[in-house]
């Protein structure tokens, strides 16, 4: 197993009920987050909307709205340091160099005032060369993944204004952009949900492959199990912000533990079978009616079998299955009501 | 050094005629007001006096120079209407040869004289015996150049009190804008009164009180686009990637927020030629002798019934520099209009 990059510990996010009070109601987003990164790895954060999972991404990188959220509590260990103690000018070098960030829509992520070559090497201006050890020559790091990310001809690329480029252009133009300084780990927040299907492939074969030359590793937030699916190793399930399910791929679709990833695979499309989609009934709560019970037992069709009854009005916590470490789920039916929260 | 959006902006602008040439001839008059000394002034452009050329516009010669009896720089009004001096000397004057603050009061009768083409008053003069063409055109440089670093002041404080508003947000903006609503609320004729009877009027002073209260309007509106702009992808990319505060500020939002400052501009000028105008006609604006659009408009009406031609032709200049301003201001908000923007390809 290789080396933890990044490692989350009981995140957690919440967002002032009044934006102009500013200062002392905070609504919990996310609830104790726990989670790590892994060197090289693609880890998936997927999860519907509105469960918080491109909060989580933003407090990686402490870029939450502010005012408005704030984390409430927990650490974030990026390579012997937490982030969450890091001052401005310690942070501003993070960002970008060490850790940086692709987001959901290309044709907003680009200035439209400044050409693509203005933006891209505007990147280096913030940074010094020495924090991206490998990055020789900005004009020749940027030709270069220009061309690794399709361009045949950079140049051309280089002068253009982002309304001139379609949507899967920018989008490779913000990977590239992302990966200027070979940062440990890309956050990718719903790298191509803004593109056409026929894209988002090509989009996420370029994200993979360039990730796996350069050594990154990238946390790919996303609602699309599919993706997940063909290019993460492992991922992390969320529901009402809290992770529910940690395993990997392979064994997650082979056998899903949490009633919420049940249904969640099972509201999956399939083109060959033509089987009916089963819908999870009911809605996801909202942050304000969150709870001390497990946040899903409104919708669960097996809240049934859990003994004793009533068990479910308590928080169920992420743990390790008992016979096999490997895999973490937060549900009783996996573990005995008497476990208590980390 | 533009970029493609502002070259097709200014194409879009050229293609607003009506817009297009009122910047023609307002920056026109505007230029050529500025070099009013040349235009109007009741030092000569030359004389050949005694075998000797002298160039009096531009260099000081004592009144005994030209046989009168002082040391101080030559009586060149005086000496235009003397006979005997002016047989033996080559003369050429400016266009108007007048000065805006020299009474000519040489002839008969009681001013306000009418136009005179002979004495050189194209237009007349005040009811001092004034050169009403020499008093407009310096007055309308005056009230420019006051306008314009009106312009440059209220920009300025307009773009960063409300840019800090917009991009800090939460309580910082809160408090600074009930700040600002309680220093709108200010009555500025008092503060211009009080100040000017405090530090006395003068330019400096108009101006300072002046910038107080001018940049308010486009603090709102700076305030709202930094707001919208703070949350735009790119900039939370940009913050993503490390960037520095202020160099958000100033490179990533400001040059998108700027299109309410430019579409405003216009309507700064004329809200300054205006008040400016209007604190002079008051009494409240430059001192006297300083020429004025407010001032003439205020003697005008003074002998409304008996010399309406004062009044008439001051208006006339106040009310086309307004209209040239306005059609400036019409065509630069089209021009910026986000509904017809066209693609640039």
């Amino acid at each position: 197993m290789s080396e933890v990059v990044l490692k989350v510990e009981d995140l957690s996010i919440g967002f002032a009920r009044d934006e102009h009070d500013g200062g002392d109601k905070f609504t919990a987003i996310t609830d104790r987050l726990n989670f790590e990164l892994r060197r090289g790895e693609v880890l998936g954060l997927v999860g519907e909307s509105g469960c918080g999972k491109t909060v989580t991404a933003l407090a990686l990188l402490r870029l939450l709205p502010s005012p408005g959220g704030r984390v409430l509590g927990g650490r974030i260990h990026f390579q012997g340091r937490d982030v969450l103690q890091l001052s401005p000018p310690e942070l501003r070098k993070l960002r970008g160099s060490e850790i940086s960030m692709i987001f959901q829509e290309p044709s907003a992520a680009l200035n439209p005032l400044i050409t693509i070559e203005g933006q891209l090497s505007e990147v280096f201006a913030y940074h010094e060369l020495s924090e991206a050890p490998g990055v020789l020559a900005p004009e020749k790091r940027i030709r270069e993944l220009l061309n690794r990310v399709g361009f045949a001809d950079p140049d051309r690329i280089l002068k253009s204004y982002p309304h001139q480029l379609s949507g899967g252009m920018l989008q490779r133009v913000v990977i590239a952009m992302a990966l200027l300084l070979k940062p440990a780990i890309v956050i990718a927040d719903e790298p191509t949900t803004a593109l056409d299907v026929t894209v988002q492939a090509q989009i996420m074969e370029l994200l993979v492959e360039l990730q796996r030359e350069e050594g990154t590793s990238v946390l790919l937030i996303t609602h699309n199990l599919g993706l997940i699916a063909q290019y993460a190793e492992r991922l992390a399930v969320m529901y009402a912000g809290r992770i529910v399910e940690d395993a990997s791929v392979e064994d997650f679709l082979a056998d899903p533990l949490h009633p919420y990833s049940q249904g969640l695979l099972a509201a999956l499309p399939d083109v060959t079978r033509r089987k009916k989609l089963q819908p999870i009934d009911g809605q996801v709560p909202r942050p304000a009616e969150y709870d001390d019970g497990c946040r899903f037992r409104d919708r669960c069709h097996r809240r049934q079998e859990v003994v004793p009854a009533g068990a479910c009005e308590r928080q169920p916590p992420l743990l390790p299955l008992p016979a096999r470490p490997e895999r973490s789920v937060a549900c009783f039916l996996h573990h005995s009501t008497s476990a208590e929260n980390r | 050094m533009f970029s493609e959006i502002t070259k097709e902006r200014w194409r879009r602008f050229r293609a607003i005629k009506r817009a297009y040439f009122s910047l023609l001839i307002l920056c026109a008059a505007f230029i050529l007001s500025l070099f009013s000394e040349v235009i109007a002034n009741d030092n000569p452009v030359y004389i050949y006096y005694e075998g000797k050329s002298y160039f009096p516009l531009v260099s000081f010669h004592s009144g005994r120079e030209f046989g009168q009896p002082f040391d101080e720089e030559a009586d060149y009004a005086k000496l235009r209407h003397d006979e005997t001096f002016r047989a033996r000397a080559v003369w050429l004057s400016t266009p108007v040869p007048h000065s805006p603050n020299t009474a000519d009061l040489d002839q008969p009768g009681v001013p306000p004289y009418g136009p005179d083409f002979a004495r050189g008053h194209w237009l007349g003069t005040d009811r001092l015996g004034r050169d009403l063409f020499a008093r407009l055109l310096y007055g309308f440089r005056l009230c420019m150049i006051f306008s314009l670093t009106l312009i440059v002041i209220s920009a300025f404080l307009g773009v960063v009190i409300g840019g800090v508003q917009g991009y800090l947000g939460g309580r910082t903006d809160i408090v600074m804008q009930r700040l600002i609503e309680v220093w709108s609320a200010l009555p500025f004729l008092y503060v211009v009164i009080l100040i000017g009877s405090i530090y006395g009027r003068n330019f400096a002073v108009l101006i300072f009180v002046m910038s107080l209260f001018s940049w308010i309007g486009l603090s709102y509106y700076m305030r709202g686009e930094f707001y919208k702009m703070r949350d735009q992808t790119y900039v939370r990319v940009a913050r993503a990637l490390g960037f520095s505060g202020p160099r958000i500020f100033f490179r990533q939002i400001l040059p998108n927020a700027l299109t309410p400052v430019i579409t405003i501009l216009p309507f700064t000028l004329i809200g300054g030629i205006s008040s400016l105008t209007a604190l002079d006609f008051l009494g409240f604006g430059l001192p006297p002798p300083t020429p004025s659009w407010g001032e003439l408009l205020q003697q005008g009406l003074d002998v409304i019934r008996e010399e309406p031609r004062i009044t008439v032709v001051t208006t006339i200049a106040l009310f086309n520099t307004l209209m040239l301003a306005t059609f400036i201001g019409e065509g630069v908000r089209e021009v910026f209009d986000p509904r017809s923007r066209h693609r640039v390809e």
